[in-house]
């Protein structure tokens, strides 16, 4: 029930991200194939048992990132794009290639090499132990972060203000 | 198990969805023409049967059904189409995790009132809340009009912003009851406290014993009344109730983001609108208003008091049938107290609704935060 | 078996977000792709963290969507300030430096 679960949401976080991609026409659009991607990202956190990272995903990606992006696309209200010249034929059959092996790589050698996954604790992923070790064990990077989000806060704003002169 | 989960969701539909948005149709149209000193709508009859207009509702549906669908030129048909669902969805499924009634043992079997009982169910109802921001937005920048896109971008920001302010003001309920699943929260509601407890606490006084016997449910409401008041208007202004409606300011820019909408799509923003005010009052109740429980008559006392003369299983039967009724009374309340404040507060310009959120609310809301954290460090640390 | 498919999936969605990040032109999408890339190791993150039962990848995870928020704040800044000197969000009008 799992793995199938993982399959649909998995294709349609790729779905979503290839729509974000191949839509030259329409920017709204694209972000909206990356709503879906969020979504469907969230959801495969929480089927990897990942609930306060996966809630916190489609409250913060989905529902204030891509809305920001939203903004600015319709406050800039654009229009067509296209993509960029095309390269050299070689570079897509070895890019072609190495993706490919990659894949191999990944979807084979991968799962020897990991061995069965740990026996999780009862709460683990919930917003109790993330909270605990946000708190504790990682308190300083908590802090800077708070930090960082000021700097980014004054920055945007000054970057976005009219000048008046 | 499957069968309860479909019973469960049957009631959401039928009463919750089914029966209270026609009420609140009529209750819109009855209670604003009672305050303003009016008669209201009471034309509508079946077979010369008026019955003070609480056939309007359908007599509205029909109208609605019957409109042509115009989808203006130039505008984007699949995100035209598309809007109105992105509005409504997130406004039902957010009843999944509101829980309309207790936990009980029947025989052997637990089962409790709700459809999905998720262990950090606030931080869902938050999430999904955030989801209803496309309705809006798609729907005025899809409909290729000046004033579609002034509504949707005034949509935007609004609700954005005031989704942090609601998480915030909420961080002050969540560390008074130590957990985010709503059944829990409604479940500890469920006990009273008494009132000048922290006298004794905290300075060692002994209560006299006339004032011992003041006890208060445990409620959101008494527990965090600043928490209640900031909440209240944030999850108002969230989902555009008047008087936060700039968005659809019906004076200033005709009417905002669904201006380029007719027939029963604009009867789904509607009802997304309408659908609303029941959810906004299901979750205040749950969260502030004990949500099932019944004040100074908690759970043990039902079952116990009816279940020493009839027997545990009608003792259970009795304590649903009233947890259930206490919920859906306290969202009637709820439901008139948003009618009442629509129909008597002027709309506030934008950017007075954007310095509320930004400038009030938000340092409101933290310094209740840490009111609360040192209430309780303080209370805790005595006991 | 459930990790193996998020990484491969987390590949999958890191290499759809660089290649919109090179091929695109309107900024405002490569910013989205930089965001996709972001979620794709947000996944890869996550998984880990479940294979190895360590909630770093958790707090991690947290940080990162901390960042990319901060990130594409600051990005859209830029983004609304460019636009506002050349009229235009394509990358190719505002490749003064190139050589």
């Amino acid at each position: 029930m799992i793995d199938f679960l993982f399959y649909v949401f998995a294709a349609l976080a790729v779905a979503g991200a290839l729509g974000m991609l191949l839509n030259t026409r329409n920017a709204v659009a694209g972000a909206l194939s990356l709503v879906g991607t969020m979504v469907a990202l969230g959801a495969i956190y929480v089927l990897l048992e990942a609930y306060l990272v996966g809630v916190l995903q489609i409250l913060v990606y989905a529902g204030a990132i891509v809305v920001l992006f939203l903004f600015v696309v319709m406050l800039l209200n654009l229009r067509q794009d296209e993509f960029s010249p095309e390269r050299l034929r070689i570079t897509k059959i070895v890019s072609v290639v190495i993706g490919a092996l990659v894949g191999i790589e990944l979807l084979v050698l991968l799962p020897a090499a990991l061995g069965p996954a740990a026996v999780l604790p009862e709460g683990f992923g919930g917003y109790r132990m993330v909270g605990a070790a946000l708190f504790t064990d990682w308190v300083l990077a908590f802090e800077v972060t708070s930090l960082l989000l000021l700097a980014a806060m004054v920055g945007a704003v000054i970057l976005a203000k009219r000048r008046i002169d | 198990m499957i069968l309860g989960v479909i019973i469960k969701l049957l009631f959401i539909v039928l009463v919750v969805a089914g029966l209270f948005l026609p009420l609140i149709t009529w209750v819109e149209r009855k209670q604003s023409a009672v305050m303003q000193d009016r008669i209201g709508a009471n034309r509508a009859d079946v077979f010369g049967l008026r019955l003070i207009g609480l056939l309007h509702p359908a007599a509205d549906v029909l109208k609605l059904l019957s409109k042509e669908d115009v989808v203006p030129a130039g505008a984007n048909r699949v995100l035209h189409q598309l809007a109105p669902a992105m509005a409504l969805v997130p406004a039902i499924v957010t009843l999944a995790v509101i829980p309309f009634g207790g936990t009980y043992t029947l025989g052997d079997t637990t089962f409790s009132l709700v459809v999905a009982d998720i262990d950090w169910g606030m931080l869902f109802v938050l999430a999904v809340g955030s989801l209803a921001t496309y309705g809006a937005v798609m729907a005025g920048w899809s409909s290729n009009s000046n004033w579609g896109l002034l509504g949707s971008m005034r949509a935007s920001a609004q609700m954005i912003s005031y989704e942090v302010t609601m998480g915030l003001s909420l961080v002050g309920l969540f560390m008074c009851f130590g957990t985010l699943k709503l059944t829990e929260m409604a479940a500890l509601q469920d006990q009273t406290f008494r009132l000048f407890g922290f006298l004794q606490h905290v300075f060692g006084i002994v209560v006299p014993g006339f004032l011992d016997w003041v006890r208060l449910p445990m409620w959101g409401l008494f527990l965090q009344p600043l928490g209640f008041i900031l909440f209240l208007t944030c999850i108002m202004a969230e989902n555009k109730r008047p008087p936060f409606d700039a968005p659809e300011g019906e004076s200033e820019i005709i009417a905002g983001y669904h201006m380029e909408y007719s027939g029963m799509r604009f009867g789904l923003f509607y009802t997304a609108e309408f659908l609303e005010v029941p959810v906004i009052g299901a979750i205040v109740a749950s969260l502030f208003l004990g949500g099932w429980t019944i004040p100074w008559l908690s759970t043990g006392d039902i079952v116990g008091g009816v279940g020493s003369v009839f027997g545990h299983g009608f003792a259970t039967g009795v304590a649903i049938v009233l947890h259930v009724t206490s919920f859906l009374l306290k969202v009637v309340i709820m439901i008139w107290f948003q009618m009442a404040l629509r129909w008597t507060l002027p709309r506030f310009r934008y950017d007075q609704v954007m310095d509320l959120c930004w400038k009030m609310i938000l340092p409101i809301s933290i310094a209740n935060v840490f009111v609360t954290g040192a209430l309780i460090l303080f209370l805790e640390r005595e006991a | 078996m459930l990790v193996e498919k998020a990484v491969a999936l987390s590949a999958i969605l890191f290499v759809l977000g660089t290649l919109g990040a090179l091929t695109r032109r309107n900024l405002i999408v490569i910013l989205m792709s930089i965001e996709l890339m972001l979620n794709a190791v947000n996944l890869a993150l996550v998984a880990f963290s479940r294979q190895w039962g360590d909630l770093a990848g958790h707090v991690f995870v947290l940080m990162v969507i901390v960042v990319a928020a901060a990130e594409v704040a600051v990005g859209l800044g830029i983004v609304i300030a460019l636009f506002r000197n050349r009229e235009s969000v394509n990358v190719e009008d505002s490749s003064l430096l190139k050589w």
